[in-house]
């Protein structure tokens, strides 16, 4: 056997390798339910979508949902609040976003109010809005611009945007 | 260093049993017989201490078990049943809450002893190894602990953790998705936690185990870092002198321990967390527990989210490479001035980096965590390589009899 690879394979060597094949497949079938079973089931997919009526929210204020176990903001934004986020140049952004493609009408815009850095809820209300008039993440200092777009702290990604639908001019669906 | 035992059982039921399982002999062999060197001071209590350690905070865990839980409705109302209505349940609580401050204490001058006398050095490099080891297991364990009273800061740090392994490339996000069991931290999410809180202590005995039998392997380190050359002059046997050394200290450690438990339960914890968790409103300064600030201070001084994340995950695991990276020949650092120098400076980083994770991620603080960051890292990377080549180090002694002993034990009777 100085070379096994000169040798010719015998019957011994195919059930050796068959029988270990059929182990392999075995015991990753019965990983994989191991490991499936902590990603979120059907019960929690469902859960998917949440409507709100929005017209109690006045120009400048904003309200916020909860969808699938995490705020919403829904902004109602002011004549000056649009025009800083659409006159922003792309080049001054870390993720480079326009407004328009953020925002289905100029006057809402609807973000997810997680911060991308590790998940705080950023601070939204007057006065504590940041730098650029946005959000404000108190965890680790991330300032979000008037359209939720990442200007100035450890945030790499822009505010998400949810999938969402206006039903009608007061009522948003999102999800 | 053990030979085979020649443990004998004083009664015939004994021997009976001894000859069928040797568990009389293992444990003399390990615990009353086994040679400690005879100059180990203080700081070689710590393992003993760390012993007792783990298993107060398995027994008082245990314990709030049996009270608590675990469902994002129930958990808060159940830990202040503890507090108020389970009897002797806010001694368990300060004590399991404030036992785990104390293990991190402990396993701190532990390693930092280990770090000073150069206990990772050859041919303790396993032993070292399985200790990182143990470091990791009782930080996981740890964390997920301070998650189940399901307060604000148990809320905020497990989404802020969690969201630590969404750095990850491509894979990020299904990662965190299925660390949480949903989108957001969540009951699936406490549940699991509990589980694997309440497993992951007996995993620390199973290591724990493994680390007591490579350290009996080796043999202990010393002040000297010089071998055990005679066993009759330079060691002495476990029982008495390790028994009763190791038990004062342990006594006097468990009175700094009262004391917290007694006089300032919650000092080392956090007033928000008294607040039940809130997924809408985070915190206006999330902190976390006390022993991870010096990582946390880490990840915040690094500006990109997935290089925080490798920072702060490497400052650990670089502690498992620490046996080849120190190119020194000489253990302790009582033989090395110059080391020594940089060793203090290091353990004044640690403090440091501590204190600036306590403090809001912003202008000076943040230059200052940058600084300290790097020489984290220098020290391991630079500093302990380029040592070993340049320092010349004082003469050690010959024997550790030598560096204890008038006469290095000449005229001395065997110990028995």
């Amino acid at each position: 056997m100085a070379n096994p690879s000169t040798v010719e394979p015998t019957r011994r060597d195919m059930l050796f390798i068959a029988t270990g094949a059929v182990a392999a497949v075995g015991a990753g079938s019965v990983a994989w339910p191991l490991i499936s079973q902590m990603n979120p089931d059907a019960s929690t997919l469902a859960l998917a979508s949440t409507e709100v009526d929005v017209s109690s929210i006045p120009e400048g204020g904003s309200l916020t949902v909860k969808w699938r176990g995490k705020p919403v903001f829904v902004r109602h934004r002011t004549k000056k609040e649009i025009d800083e986020a659409v006159a922003t140049p792309l080049a001054q952004l870390p993720d480079p976003q326009a407004d328009k493609a953020r925002v289905k009408k100029p006057e809402w815009l609807v973000v997810v109010g997680v911060c991308t850095h590790l998940g705080c809820v950023p601070l939204g209300a007057p006065g504590s809005r940041g730098e650029y008039d946005g959000w404000f993440c108190p965890c680790h200092g991330s300032h979000y611009d008037t359209s939720g777009r990442i200007r100035k702290g450890p945030a790499p990604l822009n505010l998400a945007v949810p999938t969402y639908d206006f039903l009608s001019d007061t009522k948003l669906r999102i999800g | 260093m053990s030979g085979p035992s020649t443990f004998v059982p004083q009664s015939a039921l004994g021997r009976w049993f001894e000859s069928r399982l040797p568990l009389g002999g293992l444990v003399h062999s390990s615990f009353i017989a086994y040679p400690t060197p005879r100059n180990l001071n203080y700081f070689w209590t710590f393992g003993a201490i760390l012993s007792f350690m783990l298993v107060a905070q398995i027994i008082t865990g245990i314990v709030l078990a049996m009270h608590y839980t675990p469902h994002v409705d129930y958990a808060f109302v159940s830990v202040e049943q503890i507090m108020r209505d389970v009897n002797w349940g806010w001694f368990m609580r300060y004590s399991h809450a404030n036992g785990a401050s104390m293990f991190f204490v402990a396993v701190y001058i532990h390693m930092f002893r280990g770090l000073y006398y150069g206990s990772y050095k050859a041919p303790r490099e396993v032993l070292w190894i399985l200790g990182v080891v143990i470091f990791l297991i009782m930080m996981a364990t740890a964390f997920m602990g301070y998650v189940l009273p399901w307060g604000q800061m148990s809320f905020w740090g497990a989404t802020v953790i969690t969201n630590l392994f969404s750095a990850i490339p491509l894979v990020g996000e299904a990662i965190t998705t299925w660390l949480w069991g949903g989108y957001s931290v969540d009951n699936p999410t406490l549940n699991r936690f509990f589980a694997l809180h309440y497993l992951m202590p007996f995993m620390l005995v199973g290591v724990v185990v493994l680390h007591v039998w490579a350290l009996h392997v080796t043999g202990q380190n010393n002040p000297t870092g010089v071998d055990v050359k005679n066993v009759q002059r330079d060691t002495l046997p476990f029982t008495p002198f390790a028994t009763v050394k190791d038990s004062f200290a342990l006594v006097v450690f468990l009175i700094f321990f009262s004391w917290w438990i007694f006089y300032v339960p919650n000092y080392l914890g956090h007033a928000d967390n008294y607040i039940e968790a809130n997924p809408l409103v985070t915190p206006a300064h999330i902190v976390p527990e006390w022993y991870f600030l010096p990582f946390y201070a880490i990840l915040r001084a690094i500006p990109s989210k997935l290089g925080g994340v490798m920072a702060m995950f490497g400052s650990i695991a670089i502690l498992a490479f620490l046996p080849w990276l120190d190119t020194s020949k000489v253990r302790s650092a009582n033989y090395r001035p110059v080391y020594r120098v940089f060793f203090i400076v290091f353990v004044l980083t640690c403090i440091g980096l501590g204190y600036l994770g306590a403090m809001p991620a912003e202008g000076g603080y943040v230059l200052a965590s940058r600084l300290l960051t790097l020489y984290y890292f220098g020290f391991f990377l630079v500093i302990l390589p380029l040592l070993g080549m340049y320092e010349t180090p004082r003469p050690v002694p010959a024997t550790i009899a030598d560096s204890v002993l008038p006469q290095g034990g000449a005229r001395l009777q065997p110990a028995e």
